[in-house]
């Protein structure tokens, strides 16, 4: 009798461990905050690849979605794009710029993926990488969120959802200019 | 196409793996051998299905075939040929169509093997098999499917982990899959035995080579991991302790125990609850490390995959340890030992205690690997736990088992005598003690390297006290030297495959001990023409060049290498640029030598070649580790042999 308890102790001691396991899934190793929270956003200005002049001086008053991308970043960029152009259509009317920034890529295929995914929104190559630099990018997507009166408020690493940009944006358009 | 080819090929798979357990298992029940025949027939289209996956991936790979997500993500135009069929394994989707394959060809080479030999275990082994197999094709259904598609077409590909690409990741996955899939074998068989009741000796019997040959690839896994460690990462160790490394090296702890632990259920009819639940638990563990792996739950220099796949393996690794353990649990009557522990000085003993040192070691790494989740969960605090942790609980219980590892093999059963205590050990003590020693007047402090020399020659000489002994006994019966030792290697090969496995474990003792102490390292910043002294060796820097390969740009650096002895040599440190990453990657250069390597790191150059920064190491004994691991492998080979060979 006592051995078969015993026994059972074994399974029994299985269940703690699994449920320090299961509480894994509540937590991100990878979600580290970023030092720019709250900090002036760093002024930059590119050329879209339509041609027209894009600069963060020029958008303050409205509160900017900054995104970084680049046409190889499969399947992140892919999967956040058509919520990117959703968010912007939905949003411009209401004091909201959103601005993409391509990253180490090649000018054809950037275009073919705007193209393909219809973005209609101010997008610009960042040849050299320094925008991407002074925002702290470390990978493709990254998507920075700016107030009103020009800080970084919120960072989204990795593909963006509709609800993170509205329930994030509709924060700082609550704020006061 | 592709896709959809893809994704059919699998569905199919996986209906066949659940049929096939299903028919198995309730043929086990009932005894209709008709069900057993189609459970068998599903196992071979299972298997066919898969293969036809893996050769679509491959298809898909080499006609960059960008519709498939699978093939986007992991390589690009420029991607070599040979990465891009690498590439296959080189993330999560894919590695699970490769451990399913190689689950499938398991799985029909026990249908080969045993359909006719153990009828009443026979059956319950496919059953589970094909139900271990039938999970992983549910991941590859749901949560991870490789051929999944993508729209719209990328006009090229993200291109595989620079990291990725290089020689060592054709084996080194390969190998540890073997390891991690064929622990699947002994498990299967133990379950079996469980469900039948028939918990003696003959689960272990036949399974013996099983877990011999995935105890064995796991080892190979686990070294090509730290060459590629070595001489892609460019910091110049082998070894980090990260999360993915504990994760492959757990399971090979508990089935070092198992190994050694079966020998004395063979022997004595002893410890069958434990040995039930060490295969059990280095299953669980090979679950676990993919489940660590794949889930994202612990940071860790590899990169991670995130998603549902989680959900599915811990639910999966919950199933087997609660499943497998219960049954245990039912069957804890029949699992009374018939023999008992005589004395605390005899081979059963110091078996035991070589177990309890290495399920300790299994669980201080297991410990310090889901610390970080525990101190979250408990404090709210996030942590990492490093090296240091490890090292400092670690290294007392591996020196202790290299004790053991030379009193093990030599002591008596039941209980050993004074008199053959000294026989067996007296000298090769001495000679351990002698040995540290003679190190230590030749100015050698290093306690860790002392212990370890102490003990290296300790277990050697109890080997080659051993082998000279049977030797001379053989000879008497008329053999020269040469032949009664290759006859007592043959005759008695699980015992003397044992003995070289311990060998080369020696040698990767010496390997790391004489590597942590012994290497040195240095950073400068140099003018072009000017040199730098470290150990002996001179290194000038020459000049930089740059060129553009098929997937990246490249600067190389060009060093002279003088040590005074030698002639100079060229070395030929870079760093490679891929667009799809941030961070350039280091191109290491070395010279590998018996006793050191000369080791180049190109760090910060000025973009006109007029100076850079190089990192020089001089690492000592680390190829020690690649020899024991030759030796390793020619033990195992020896130990597999056929028991035939024995009464030939």
């Amino acid at each position: 009798m006592r051995a078969s308890r015993l026994g059972w102790a074994i399974p029994a001691a299985v269940v703690p461990v699994l449920m320090l396991l299961a509480y894994g899934f509540k937590t991100d190793p990878h979600e580290i905050p970023s030092p720019l929270l709250g900090r002036p956003a760093t002024a930059f200005s590119l050329t879209t690849f339509a041609g027209a002049p894009v600069s963060l001086e020029g958008l303050r008053g409205k509160v900017v979605m900054l995104n970084f991308w680049a046409s190889w970043c499969v399947p992140a960029c892919y999967d956040e794009a058509p919520a990117l152009e959703r968010t912007w259509r939905e949003y411009k009317d209401k004091g909201v710029v959103v601005v993409g920034v391509d990253i180490q890529d090649k000018e054809e295929a950037a275009r073919k993926f705007l193209a393909e995914f219809g973005h209609s929104f101010p997008n610009a190559p960042d040849p050299a990488g320094r925008v991407a630099v002074s925002y702290g990018v470390y990978g493709v997507p990254e998507t920075f969120f700016i107030d009103r009166k020009g800080r970084v408020r919120f960072k989204k690493v990795g593909p963006l959802s509709d609800e993170f940009a509205r329930q994030h944006l509709d924060a700082l358009l609550k704020e006061p200019s | 196409m592709i896709p959809e080819l893809g994704y059919g090929a699998t569905v199919a798979a996986l209906v066949l793996a659940l049929w096939g357990a299903i028919a198995a298992a309730v043929s086990a029940r009932t005894g209709r051998a008709a069900l057993l025949r189609s459970g068998e027939r599903a196992a071979v289209g299972a298997w066919v299905l898969i293969t036809a996956c893996i050769a679509l991936m491959l298809y898909a790979f080499l006609t960059f075939d960008f519709s498939v997500r699978y093939v986007a993500i992991n390589t690009n135009r420029g991607t070599p040929f040979y990465y891009r069929i690498t590439a296959l394994w080189g993330a999560l989707e894919g590695s699970i169509v490769l451990w399913s394959w190689m689950l499938s060809i398991y799985t029909l080479i026990v249908v080969v093997q045993y359909r006719r030999r153990q009828p009443e275990l026979y059956p319950w082994v496919l059953a589970v098999m094909l139900g271990i197999l039938a999970f992983f094709l549910l991941v590859m259904t749901i949560p991870a499917p490789p051929f999944e598609r993508l729209t719209p077409i990328p006009a090229d590909g993200r291109g595989l982990n620079p990291l990725l690409q290089d020689s060592g990741m054709i084996t080194h996955p390969v190998a540890l899959y073997l390891g991690f899939t064929g622990f699947t074998v002994p498990f299967a068989f133990a379950m079996a035995a469980l469900i039948v009741g028939r918990t003696g000796e003959e689960w272990i019997t036949i399974t013996r080579r099983w877990t011999i040959i995935a105890w064995y690839f796991l080892a190979l896994g686990l070294l090509i991991g730290g060459w590629w460690s070595y001489h892609v990462l460019g910091w110049g160790g082998y070894w980090a302790w990260d999360p993915v490394e504990n994760a492959a090296f757990m399971p090979w702890l508990t089935a070092t125990a198992f190994l050694h632990s079966v020998m004395i259920q063979e022997r004595r009819r002893m410890l069958k609850l434990w040995n039930l639940s060490l295969i059990i638990l280095t299953f669980g563990l090979t679950i676990f490390g993919t489940f660590l792996t794949r889930s994202g739950i612990i940071g860790s220099v590899h990169s991670f995959t995130q998603g549902s796949i989680g959900i599915f393996f811990l639910g999966f690794l919950a199933l087997v340890l609660l499943g497998s353990f219960s049954l245990l649990a039912s069957r804890v009557e029949h699992l009374r030992a018939e023999g008992a522990l005589d004395s605390v000085v005899s081979r059963e003993s110091t078996f035991l205690l070589n177990n309890l040192f290495l399920v300790a070691a299994t669980f201080t790494v297991f410990f310090g690997t889901v610390f970080p989740l525990l101190s979250e969960a408990a404090r709210g605090v996030k942590v990492s736990v490093g090296a240091p942790f490890f090292n400092l609980v670690n290294i007392p219980v591996f020196l202790a088992l290299l004790f053991l590892m030379g009193v093990g093999p030599l002591i008596a059963w039941r209980r050993a005598s004074a008199e053959s205590l000294k026989r067996n050990f007296l000298k090769p003590v001495l000679a351990g003690l002698v040995a540290a020693a003679a190190l230590r007047a030749v100015g050698v402090g290093n306690g860790l390297v002392l212990a370890t020399m102490a003990l290296v020659v300790f277990v050697a000489g109890t080997i080659a006290l051993d082998l000279f002994r049977a030797v001379r006994a053989r000879r008497r019966t008329g053999d020269g030297w040469g032949d009664a030792t290759w006859g007592l290697l043959l005759r008695q090969n699980r015992r003397y495959g044992g003995f070289i496995v311990h060998l080369g474990i020696l040698v990767v003792a010496l390997g790391v001990a004489g590597s942590q102490a012994w290497s040195v390292q240095t950073e400068v910043t140099l003018d072009k023409g000017k040199s730098v002294e470290l150990a002996g060796y001179h290194v000038r820097f020459d000049g930089l060049s740059a060129s553009e390969e098929s997937n990246h740009a490249k600067v190389t650096g060009a060093f002279t290498i003088t040590n005074g002895r030698a002639g100079s040599d060229v070395l030929y440190p870079a760093k490679k640029f891929y667009p799809q990453d941030q961070n350039p990657i280091a191109a290491v250069d070395y010279r590998l030598g018996f006793f050191e390597d000369v080791y180049l790191v190109l760090g910060d150059f000025a973009t006109d070649g007029s100076h850079a920064t190089v990192k020089l190491q001089v690492n000592r004994m680390v190829s020690w580790l690649w020899l024991g691991g030759l030796v390793l492998t020619l033990g195992a080979a020896l130990a597999i042999l056929p028991e035939a060979r024995r009464t030939a």
